[in-house]
């Protein structure tokens, strides 16, 4: 049965690649997580890349030739993620490939990019991506321990130094919990109570309690993305704790404040990125620009705000776009030496800089300090 | 006689197929996909010895999976165990693991006996997922190479990853094939036979029941064990994905789609599933869409599943 399938298929196959030889296009590969669990991940990352790749080309391409993007959707699953880099580099032939919405995907594609000699931008959260430094791996999004060095970093500021969190046990919430837990001590933060919540659970008012009843806290922390946070909000408010609470750069968008509701979510603090209050940049700051365009750009196709998520895509296009540029060619080795190459690269999440030992090129400066005032935000740093 | 020669041909065709089906690949990509074909008809195999076989339902073969898989991980890391190695101690686990479990579970009957292999599917997701320190948790951990590919080199054979892969994960399915057609002639599988057709006839005729059962869910748990290690190995990379309620339900689909009663039924059923969704792609909105409507028109019109109805079609011309 495969025999009579692929003897067509591998003429066709013939026959695309002459004419795509005719044509001079640049092949870039994504695999995103457009549907399954890390569908709120991966479906602003995808119609973002597909939404730039249709502007560049609208503009005239790349040193005057067109992209041609090839798009999976892995539904989360590492599995199906790795079969789809496969088919990328194999079969759809292409220069670099952009992806991984989850940590898992991620860890899947990049052996195969290691592997082949590919440059890969990942959309994933975990330092594990980028550290140890791979070759031919790079990523857009900070790392959690940022997100928890940010948000402690402001409490020492505030004079808080013994706090309670409460985090979600999905993915993400585990992760932070982890990392901030590690980095507590640099900051002079003592952790006197560590509580969890599952992602479906429908109220979390015994753990606040216990953080409540805990002698001494000083602020509460809730590393954890969806309906968790906007509920563990309601509960705070509800509870009327007197002291702050901390959300992680998980729920930095505007639905999270509408979920919880503009009284509950008043005075929540979290680091989020200038994609967030993109109407508040003042103009001479060096991501107005760069924030402004985007989201109007998001806005004018999809009749929505682009997430935090979206924005990690938007800069991972860029940036491989800049770095194909400079390269000159399609010969992926150069572009990863030029993608290694970036320096002072504004985008949507912060200004990147890649070095032999840095394959974030992020720094804390990327995060700016937020907090929910009359159901909107104001930068606080 | 008859049945030893008939048995030697199709294992002969499937050999066949295994070998000369790389000729007619565009490009390394579809190694990777004849890998993944070959490894989940492994375990489907295993599930054809269970369902098709002794007439028992599983809807937590994915534990197995995850058990197999996540051994390869752990051995390596925490025992300085070879991966190989590591693959059967992963096998043995998920034996004795099926002993255990299904002295009890196997008592059940029907609807009863699914829910409780759910059960047993969900729960190893759940360790999975939530022993962080040790699994990794949701983000998942990496899996040791096996160094295969590095001793073939050594040797002179140069091969990519794809193409050393789709090598053992067919050897890997050939034997699994031929254990499981052996089994079916042998008295252990005509008592299997038996007690499918009917548990009290099968009784009074001396065969024991419960030792049947037991037996056919324990190897089927090694099979399902052998193809999760595989399936780590050959990724490098394992979340409890592997483990997941939606894996242990596409195992299922892949039998009885392809004809539950039959290993090589049992093996299409696999192909199908595993090469469709890569087909439907360009129509990414309606892959679902698609599947379920094979699965809908699959079952309507060749109940039977798809190897075992043509078959019978074919049979009757020919008659």
């Amino acid at each position: 049965m495969n025999t009579t399938i692929n003897m067509p298929l591998a003429g066709v196959m013939a026959l695309a690649a002459l004419t795509g030889a005719a044509q001079a296009e640049i092949r870039l590969g994504a695999s995103v997580s457009a549907s399954g669990p890390a569908a709120f991940l991966g479906d602003p990352e995808g119609k973002t890349l597909e939404m730039m790749v249709e502007l560049i080309n609208e503009a005239g391409g790349i040193n005057g030739e067109e992209i041609a993007l090839t798009l999976y959707d892995d539904g989360g699953d590492p599995n199906k993620a790795r079969t789809f880099a496969t088919r990328l580099v194999e079969d759809d032939e292409v220069v670099a490939i952009i992806g991984g919405s989850t940590t898992g995907t991620t860890m899947s594609i990049l052996d195969v990019a290691e592997d082949e000699g590919i440059p890969f931008i990942s959309l994933a959260g975990a330092i594990s991506i980028i550290d140890p430094v791979r070759e031919y791996v790079f990523k857009t999004p900070h790392t959690d321990r940022m997100a928890c060095e940010k948000i402690f970093a402001d409490m020492q500021e505030q004079g808080i130094s013994k706090i309670g969190m409460i985090s979600g046990t999905d993915g993400f919430g585990a992760s932070m919990q982890a990392q901030c837990k590690e980095v507590a001590g640099d900051h002079g933060i003592e952790i006197l109570a560590d509580e969890t919540y599952g992602p479906q659970d429908a109220d979390m008012t015994p753990q606040l309690t216990r953080i409540r009843d805990t002698e001494g806290v000083q602020a509460v922390l809730n590393p954890g993305f969806g309906q968790g946070p906007a509920i563990v909000t309601r509960n705070v408010a509800q509870l009327g704790f007197e002291i702050p609470l901390y959300q992680s750069h998980g729920v930095a968008s505007n639905a999270f404040i509408e979920l919880t509701g503009k009284e509950a979510a008043e005075g929540v603090r979290l680091p989020g990125t200038a994609l967030l209050i993109g109407d508040l940049l003042s103009e001479d700051d060096p991501q107005y620009q760069v924030v402004t365009d985007y989201i109007a750009a998001y806005k004018a196709k999809y009749d929505q705000d682009p997430s935090t998520f979206a924005g990690y895509a938007h800069d991972a296009m860029a940036l491989m776009t800049d770095a194909i540029a400079r390269a000159g060619g399609e010969d992926p080795s150069a572009i990863r030496d030029a993608l290694e190459q970036t320096s002072g690269f504004v985008g949507t999440t912060g200004t990147y800089t890649f070095t032999p030992e840095d394959h974030l090129g992020l720094d804390q400066s990327a995060f700016r300090m937020l907090e929910i005032t009359d159901g909107g935000w104001k930068q606080v740093d | 006689m008859m049945a030893g020669r008939r048995k030697w041909l199709q294992l002969g065709v499937l050999a066949a197929l295994i070998v000369l089906l790389p000729l007619f690949f565009p490009s390394g990509y579809y190694y990777r996909v004849g890998a993944l074909i070959f490894v989940n008809a492994l375990s489907v195999v295993g599930l054809v010895i269970l369902i098709g076989y002794a007439g028992q339902i599983s809807l937590g073969h994915a534990g197995f999976a995850g058990i197999g898989a996540y051994a390869c991980a752990l051995a390596p890391q925490h025992l300085g165990l070879h991966p190989g190695l590591a693959m059967l101690l992963g096998a043995l686990i998920s034996g004795v693991v099926a002993l255990l479990i299904g002295r009890p579970i196997l008592r059940l009957k029907g609807y009863y006996l699914a829910v409780a292999t759910l059960g047993f599917g969900i729960l190893m997701s759940m360790v999975l997922t939530n022993e962080r320190a040790l699994t990794g948790g949701p983000d998942g951990m990496s899996v040791e190479d096996l160094g295969l590919r590095a001793m073939l080199r050594e040797l002179g054979w140069r091969l990519s990853g794809g193409e050393m892969w789709y090598g053992v994960s067919g050897i890997a399915l050939l034997i699994g094939a031929w254990v499981a057609l052996n089994l079916l002639d042998s008295p252990s599988g005509r008592a299997m036979r038996a007690l499918h057709g009917s548990e009290i006839a099968a009784s009074t005729v001396g065969i024991d029941i419960a030792r049947q059962k037991l037996r056919a869910f324990v190897i089927s748990a090694v099979y399902a064990s052998i193809a999760g290690s595989l399936l780590a190995l050959q990724n490098g990379f394992i979340t409890p994905d592997v483990a997941g309620f939606m894996h242990s339900i596409e195992m299922v689909t892949m039998a009885v789609l392809g004809g539950v009663g039959s290993v090589f039924g049992g093996i299409l059923g696999a192909a199908i599933l595993t090469f469709l969704p890569q087909l439907l792609t360009v129509f990414a909105e309606y892959e679902q869409l698609v599947l379920g409507a094979v699965m809908i028109l699959v079952m309507i019109f060749l109940p039977q599943g798809l190897l075992p109805s043509i078959g019978r079609r074919i049979g009757r011309k020919g008659e």
